[in-house]
């Protein structure tokens, strides 16, 4: 077990800095060596509401961050927090995504997936791979990490994609990911990574497949524990937790789960259609 | 240390009846949300498997926090989640049909329902309920800590609130003509857990599972000064409640000489066997999860034959009750 002598009792630190990318979409950083990897994701405890899975948006060992939407009640209340008060953090916990230096790698993000793939996109820049970052939203004001990603250098190109064409293709993200891997400089892609809803990473991980190409998605479940006790974030049929040997899978054993792409559970275990 | 793959000691058991692989279950409320979970927890090597405890109806528990643990011990407070009867009826119709029965999806291993209840008579409904997914136990979880802002102290710590959930439910279980056997789960956090052993012994249970957690506890974090659960309290488990637990079903076995799932803090082959000599015939494993993953299973069971092997036990039925 990589939790270090079993201590999973979360450990209250400061929000050092509050950054508002939206209205609705704000990245709380902390100072604190968190010893991540790209991909992975922690437990944050707002003391005495509620504590909720977060991916990690950025660790360099003396900060990370985390992207957070408000969504409900919780993040409501987490939205109500001022830089300098006190949260826990339990974790980091789950799989972490792998790459190979020198390579030309295709991040595909929908939603606040760009932060996680932020993460991935800085490390994998630093082994130096060439990376396509290809994300989606709905409309411009809500593409996520432009400017962050767009800093990382001229191996990197930031792809947007909108459902109503004010930035960017106006389509999917999935169809810019195409294109990439069609056109001429796609012979070389070696991966393909995908964070966001369900249905894009199963686009995507169904692309590489086609092409012969790998693939690494991260999957959101229902989580409790982070740490594969629960039970509440395993997948049919192979039963396999999604926290503990997940939450990063390569895209052919993420096909294989039968309720990919068809439904989740809710925090009583109940099946949901997405 | 021996390289041999298989132990020469012989670990099956028998369960009220009920034939087991080998003496290891998993214990209710881990890993136990859907089918597809206990079927691996058999995959890996347990010899059944118990449902997280069912409701009739639909249960939110607790927010999060809901657990988290230290080298010594684990704390819990999920508030007995659960989406209902209709749920689980979805959940043994995946797992399997009973061994035996001639059908084509046979269940890998014995399953054990887990129902709990806030009434007697809801407890005599969801037994009707159940029954009709033929699980091969049903067990009566008496014993949660963690609803009792919601119904007070559990059945488990009243003798006559305890003998009388048991007297319900052995009283469906005749009305219907069941022979499903019913096992009682009884908490440690009484002063004399054989004196309730044997009320409910004396009701018609054929059998037990101990412990529950213990407690409950508390953690406090030190900087905001508020209790980390989220419903402040919760039940201890893991490596810290293992005396407590071999002493609870050493005291149970000889109040009622009954067959006991010993559970509690067993994280080795030898804690397993350790239980087994207190009394138990199977013994559970939840938290063992928390230290080892699921792959435990397999690893105690095959450390609990290696000492049988290295102590010439060939059965490891022998041993029983065989404390001196
Ligand atoms: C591994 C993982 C990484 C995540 N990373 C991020 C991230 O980087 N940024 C971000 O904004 N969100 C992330 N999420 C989603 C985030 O956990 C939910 O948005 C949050 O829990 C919502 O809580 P709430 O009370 O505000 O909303 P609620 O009203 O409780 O729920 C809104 C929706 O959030 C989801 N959700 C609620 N609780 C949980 C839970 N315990 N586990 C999983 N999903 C839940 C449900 O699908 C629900 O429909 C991640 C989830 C997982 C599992
Ligand atoms: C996370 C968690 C959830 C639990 N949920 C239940 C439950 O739903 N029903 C029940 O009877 N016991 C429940 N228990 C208690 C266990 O089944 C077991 O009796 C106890 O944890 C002691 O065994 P252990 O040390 O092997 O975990 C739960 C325990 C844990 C750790």
């Amino acid at each position: 077990m990589d939790v270090k002598n079993f201590n999973t009792i979360p450990e209250t630190i400061p929000i050092k800095k509050i950054v508002k990318e939206t209205d609705t979409i704000w990245t709380f950083q902390f100072e604190y060596n968190l010893e991540s990897k790209p991909g992975q994701f922690l437990m944050l405890w707002i003391p005495g509401v509620d504590e909720k899975p977060f991916s990690i948006a950025y660790d360099d060992g003396k900060e990370f961050w985390l992207t957070i939407a408000k969504v409900g009640s919780a993040t409501e209340e987490l939205f109500k927090l001022k830089e300098g008060d006190l949260i826990g953090i339990r974790g980091p916990f789950g799989t972490h995504y792998k790459w190979e230096k020198g390579k030309h790698l295709v991040l595909l993000a929908g939603g606040y997936g760009a932060a996680p793939l932020y993460g991935l996109a800085r490390a994998a820049v630093e082994d130096g791979c060439k990376v396509d970052f290809v994300v989606g939203a709905r409309s411009e004001d809500l593409l996520l990490y432009e400017e962050r990603v767009s800093a990382l250098g001229s191996n990197v190109t930031y792809h947007a994609a909108t459902d109503d064409g004010s930035k960017g293709h106006e389509g999917y993200n999935t169809e810019i990911l195409e294109e990439i891997i069609a056109s001429k400089d796609g012979e070389g892609v070696s991966k393909i990574y995908a964070c966001g809803p369900e249905m894009m990473m199963k686009r995507a991980a169904e692309i590489a497949r086609d092409k012969g190409i790998k693939s690494e998605l991260a999957l959101e479940r229902y989580m409790k524990c982070g740490f594969g006790v629960c039970g509440q974030c395993c997948v049919d049929e192979t039963g396999v937790c999604v926290c503990k040997e997940g939450t990063v899978f390569d895209g052919e054993r993420a096909l294989g789960f039968s309720e990919f792409g068809k439904y989740h559970r809710d925090s009583m275990g109940k099946k949901v259609e997405w | 240390m021996s390289d041999k793959l298989w132990a020469m000691a012989n670990l099956k058991v028998n369960f009220c009846g009920v034939e087991f692989e080998n003496p290891t279950v998993l214990a209710s409320g881990v890993l136990g949300v859907t089918s597809a979970s206990l079927k691996r927890v058999v995959e890996m090597g347990a010899g059944g498997v118990t449902t997280k405890s069912i409701w009739m109806e639909e249960h939110k528990g607790h927010k999060n926090p809901t657990m988290f643990g230290t080298e010594h011990f684990f704390l819990n407070a999920v508030g007995l989640s659960d989406a209902g009867i209709e749920k689980a009826r979805g959940l043994f119709a995946e797992y399997g049909e009973p061994a035996g029965s001639g059908a084509k999806n046979v269940r890998p291993a014995p399953v054990i329902a887990s129902i709990v209840a806030g009434k007697q008579s809801e407890f005599a409904d969801l037994t009707e309920e159940i029954v009709k997914s033929r699980p091969d136990i049903l067990e009566v979880n008496i014993s949660c800590p963690n609803v009792e802002d919601e119904f007070g102290i559990p059945f488990a710590c009243d003798l006559l609130l305890a003998a009388d959930v048991t007297k319900v439910v052995r009283r469906k279980l005749d009305e219907l003509g069941s022979k499903i056997p019913m096992i009682v789960k009884l908490s440690p956090n009484v002063p004399n857990i054989g004196r309730i052993a044997k009320a409910c012994a004396d009701e018609g249970a054929d059998g037990f599972c101990a412990i529950n957690t213990v407690g409950p506890g508390m953690v406090i974090d030190l900087k905001t000064r508020k209790p980390i659960l989220a419903n402040r309290v919760g039940g201890v488990s893991g490596p810290a409640i293992k005396p407590i637990a071999v002493k609870a079903v050493n005291d149970i076995h000889k109040a009622t000489g009954l067959p006991i799932i010993g559970t509690g803090g067993v994280m080795t082959g030898e804690d397993a066997i350790e239980m087994m000599m207190a009394g138990a015939t199977l013994v559970g494993m939840g938290t063992m999860v928390y230290y080892r993953e699921v792959g435990g299973f397999g690893e105690v069971v095959k450390e609990m034959g290696d000492w049988c092997d290295a102590n010439g036990v060939e059965v490891v039925g022998d041993l029983i009750g065989s404390i001196k």
